[in-house]
């Protein structure tokens, strides 16, 4: 987290003058250093990273230099469109990843599992963009059937917005949400297939198969819970990964996400914003590494050592 | 001198001896990829020579020519093949073009990386301790991030610290320093975790105890030992380093119009795309998607090829 | 023949060869090997590694992986052919009849299931057990292994146990209903010395009082002078020498055997350098024509490079080796008839 503050503030220091951009050509002196004042950048290098850092513990990221709002407000409008759409690729690419990468590791032969390792391929092959944009060619400009922006309809549940509980909320989510997918879908198939095929290969495998079990036990219930256990790693890192590409996705499909705020703040060298967003990828990073550390304990009984809580096989 | 050609050779011949050939000639899509890439290389290397127009003279460009479809599409113009965009350009020539700009930006930008990256894992490795810890700290930092975000910070970061009027020409080059900035760091840990093993091998104490210097030792021992390993993952970040380079300048951030890649004609087609003019962004994308997936499939085949085991 | 027999043995291995199709051409892993177990009888198959000891049991238990496949021979049990039935059918055989230990106990479990659970499981897929009834059943088997306090290690997970408590519940595994046959494959190998005799000592008890015939390979000849009843000896994917225990550790008639018996140290025995064997086992891909021992032989013959000696009966024993035939080192050699008792009827070569 500190390392990610430094690189926020550093690109505070290093990135031009940002006045410039932000007054009119014939701004007079007077009106540079009253806006330098205001943003603070007239003081020494250390104390603004002092004041960067203090502030943004505390949700504070400053103003933004384009369009003079709180960081911290745009942030928060913009960050349940960015997780609405992360969380629904996710579902999607484990819900389809799996059982893919379960069946090309099962059946390695037949030649739907080539298909599905061909199109694996294509998949990581093609750019999000380039989905994006053949997806709206073809469903919004010829057929007409999707809208080729925005959220819909959106419902206010407090401070958070959803586009789940309208009918046009949920249409424009379908678009963005499998070309942020597709690219996870793929890696999540080849991901489980590589790990089951391992899994397969263990002596606990091949012991589970001499006792005689049937092939549904063995590959379900035995080399499948096996093969979760790094698949869930996995995609916790790919839920940060999914941020990022969400940029891309969100500037495809205009979707008012951070990602979309992101990429304009880039265009205008709005720091505060930039950096604002770094430090809220990276706090997510950290809460996801949680989660998966805690899921980790659940699933995998070798790490509650001993509790003597464990639940009965029978 | 001789005995450095003779490393290197019996290096080459162990890499052709590792069943390389025979699983190159067993894989017809292999094939069929490695001909993909060697002529979409061809053709972007030819591309003065070959392209029927030069998308950049404006002199030849007529508006009279815009947003004409492919030649094959009722309304369509012979000398045109694949179309013409908004201010027409002829879209092949434009992509011979583009394809040219993303195959440079991809090459150069793996060089880059594979050079820097390299030279950090010998050195992390031969030299251990404080600087080792130091880079490959830097290189989890660097891992633990999505790599477009890398890139479009340190592209950010490039623009602006260079003054504004520079910033044209040097676009090209800051996209290849982003790139290989963010994708050095797999080159550094194979290298790394490749030269731990060798560096007490035998030969390597030998080469110290008969008082070669380390860079000498590094160059000439243990490199070439090293170089299957960094020619798979050279082939997969190539594939990468289109795609990231694509993704900028896809998002504006990368190549401008006026010297377009494959990714920016995209972008420029995008802007077409609600008038129903789909060919100026079908045919770079095509070309684009090509490029990478036979890269991959080549990616693919020499990791299997080269690690038997994990077929 | 052995048709001639009122029970036929639980295991019965004829002529089996195993190949292993590689794009370097075929390799032959088992070259005819043969070789019977009675019921309650414990055989021994030793040999070094790669010799095709683990290979065998693999084919018989149905799970030999592609791209090995038995390509002619028989495998019967009790009476019964199984190499050539279905997938499914073989599975409702396997723990049911044969019964499997493997090498690492500390692997052969999933660590994410209790030793429970993984008892239960198996219980009830081979038999129509309520899961109550399927749990006591489980608690018994693990007591008849040994293992204490079953009532509440029973709900415990892999990782909370020894090595050697593991292997107990492995065999509690292989034997939880009670089948034919059990191929236990090097079940001591990876466990503490002191473990290993406690190990074979409960393996050997369970297996007497319930009838069980055992394949157990293994290719440390301690383990085998403990526990086997007879002892196949494999070199290169051959059957070198059959015969009782006894006979083989004390008077091997294959010069491989004696060589295999000279190289274990013993206390008895005070000699100051262990013999060895010179050279070592041939790759399969260069086997050479004749008897596969030749090149290391310390009494090769001329004959012996050119003509593959089958299993010629000498004594109670059973050895490849024309040596027998022609005994220039053995006096004491008788015609190679038929004796009488279970061995010559039991093993039986290749051709013959």
């Amino acid at each position: 987290m500190l390392a990610v503050a430094f690189i926020a503030f550093s690109m505070f220091s290093f990135v031009g003058d940002p006045v410039t951009n932000m007054l009119p050509q014939d701004a007079t002196l007077e009106q540079r250093t009253a806006l330098q004042e205001r943003l603070g950048l007239n003081e020494s290098l250390p104390v603004q990273f002092g004041k960067f850092v203090t502030n943004a513990v505390q949700g504070n990221f400053g103003i933004s230099y384009r369009n003079q709002r709180l960081v911290s407000d745009l942030i928060a409008e913009r960050f349940p469109a960015t997780m609405e759409l992360v969380f629904a690729a996710v579902v999607m690419s484990l819900v389809i990843g799996i059982p893919m990468g379960v069946y090309t590791a099962l059946k390695r032969d037949s030649w739907l599992s080539h298909l599905l390792q061909a199109l694996s391929l294509t998949g990581i092959s093609v750019p999000t963009f380039v989905t994006g944009i053949l997806l709206i060619l073809v469903f919004s400009v010829w057929l007409n059937w999707l809208p080729s922006f925005g959220r819909g309809e959106v419902v206010e549940l407090g401070w958070w917005s959803t586009g789940l509980l309208t009918v046009s909320g949920i249409k424009a989510m379908i678009m963005p949400v499998i070309t942020l997918s597709l690219f996870q879908i793929t890696l999540i198939m080849r991901l489980v297939r590589a790990e089951m095929l391992e899994v397969l290969k263990t002596d606990y495998i091949r012991f589970a198969r001499a006792r005689g079990l049937t092939n549904r036990v063995v590959n379900f219930s035995h080399a499948l819970r096996n093969t979760l256990m790094p698949v869930i790693t996995i995609t916790g890192l790919q839920i940060g990964a999914l941020i990022a590409f969400a940029i891309i996705t969100e500037t495809v499909f205009q979707w008012p996400g951070m990602g979309l705020l992101f990429m304009q703040a880039v265009s205008f060298v709005d720091i505060p914003v930039m950096s604002a967003y770094l430090v809220m990828v990276s706090l997510i990073f950290v809460v996801i590494n949680t989660i998966v550390d805690m899921l980790y304990f659940v699933v995998d009984p070798r790490l509650r050592v001993d509790t003597g809580q464990n639940k009965a096989g029978a | 001198m001789n005995s450095e050609t003779q490393r290197l050779n019996s290096g080459w011949h162990r890499f052709i001896d590792s069943d390389l050939l025979y699983s190159f000639r067993r894989s017809p899509v292999t094939i069929v990829a490695s001909v993909v890439v060697f002529t979409l290389i061809l053709a972007a290397l030819l591309a003065p020579w070959i392209a029927p127009h030069d998308p950049f003279d404006v002199s030849t460009l007529s508006l009279l020519n815009s947003e004409l479809p492919p030649a094959w599409v009722e309304g369509g113009d012979a000398t045109f093949l694949l179309g013409t965009d908004g201010q027409g350009r002829d879209v092949l020539s434009a992509m011979l073009y583009g394809a040219r700009i993303s195959i440079l930006v991809g090459l150069s930008s793996v060089a880059f990386a594979m050079v820097l990256g390299v030279c950090l894992g010998l050195l992390a490795a031969y030299v251990g301790g404080a600087v080792d810890a130091t880079i490959m700290r830097i290189a989890d930092i660097m891992i633990s991030f999505p790599p477009i975000l890398v890139a479009l910070l340190i592209n950010g970061v490039a623009r602006g610290i260079l003054p504004p009027e520079m910033q044209h020409d040097a676009v090209i080059f800051v996209l290849i320093l982003a790139i290989g900035l963010t994708t050095w760091v797999q080159y550094a840990r194979t290298v790394r975790g490749s030269t731990m093993v060798e560096k007490n091998r035998e030969y390597v104490l030998a080469a110290r105890v008969i008082g070669l210097r380390s860079r000498t030792i590094m160059a000439k021992h243990i490199l070439p030992n090293v170089i299957g390993p960094i020619l798979v993952v050279a082939t997969v970040n190539l594939a990468i380093a289109i795609l990231i380079e694509a993704a900028l300048s896809f998002l504006g951030v990368g190549m401008p119009p006026t010297e377009p890649s494959l990714g920016t004609l995209i972008r420029i087609g995008n802007e077409f795309l609600f008038s129903g003019v789909w060919w100026v962004v079908i045919f770079p994308s095509i070309v684009l998607v090509l490029l990478v997936l036979s890269v991959n499939l080549l990616g693919d085949w020499l990791r299997d090829a080269l690690n038997p085991k994990l077929r | 023949m052995t048709a001639q027999e009122a029970t036929p043995p639980v295991l019965d291995i004829r002529d089996l060869h195993i190949e292993f199709d590689t794009r370097r051409g075929v390799l032959k892993a088992i070259d005819g090997v043969s070789m019977q177990i009675a019921p309650g009888e414990i055989l021994g198959v030793v040999g070094e590694s790669g010799a095709g000891k683990s290979l065998t049991g693999t084919a018989i238990t149905g799970l030999l992986e592609k791209p090995g496949r038995i390509s002619t021979g028989e495998i019967r049990l009790e009476g019964k052919r199984i190499d050539n039935l279905s997938q499914e059918q073989m599975r409702r055989l396997r723990g049911r009849e044969i019964g499997a230990i493997f090498q690492d106990p500390l692997t052969s479990l999933n660590p994410l299931y209790t030793i429970g659970h993984q008892l239960v499981e198996t219980i009830r897929t081979h038999l129509p057990m309520s899961m109550k009834e399927a749990r006591q059943h489980a608690i018994r088997m693990l007591e008849e292994v040994g293992l204490p306090a079953p009532e509440t290690r029973i709900d415990q997970y892999p990782h909370q146990f020894s090595g050697g408590m593991r292997q107990r519940v492995v065999i509690a595994l292989a034997l939880c209903v009670e089948p034919r046959l059990v191929i236990a494959d090097e079940p001591t190998t990876a466990l503490d010395v002191s473990v290993q005799a406690q190990i074979i000592a409960v393996l050997k008890r369970l297996c007497r009082e319930k009838g069980t015939a055992v394949m157990l390979v293994t290719h440390d000849m301690g383990v085998i002078a403990e526990a086997a009843d007879r002892v196949a000896v494999m070199y290169a994917g051959r059957l070198v020498e059959v015969g009782p225990v006894a006979d083989v550790v004390k008077q091997a008639k294959h010069p491989y055997t004696r060589g295999l018996m000279n190289s274990i140290p013993t206390i008895l025995n005070d000699v100051d350098r262990l013999e060895q064997i010179e050279g070592s086992m041939p790759r399969l891909a260069a086997i050479p024509d004749g008897c596969a021992f030749n090149p290391r032989c310390p009494h090769v013959l001329s004959r012996c490079r050119t003509e593959r000696p089958d299993l010629i009966a000498v004594e109670n024993s059973e050895a490849a080796c024309w040596l027998v035939e022609n005994p220039v080192i053995h006096e004491r050699h008788t015609p190679a008839t038929p004796t009488t008792g279970p061995v010559a009827d039991h093993c039986r070569g290749a051709n013959a």
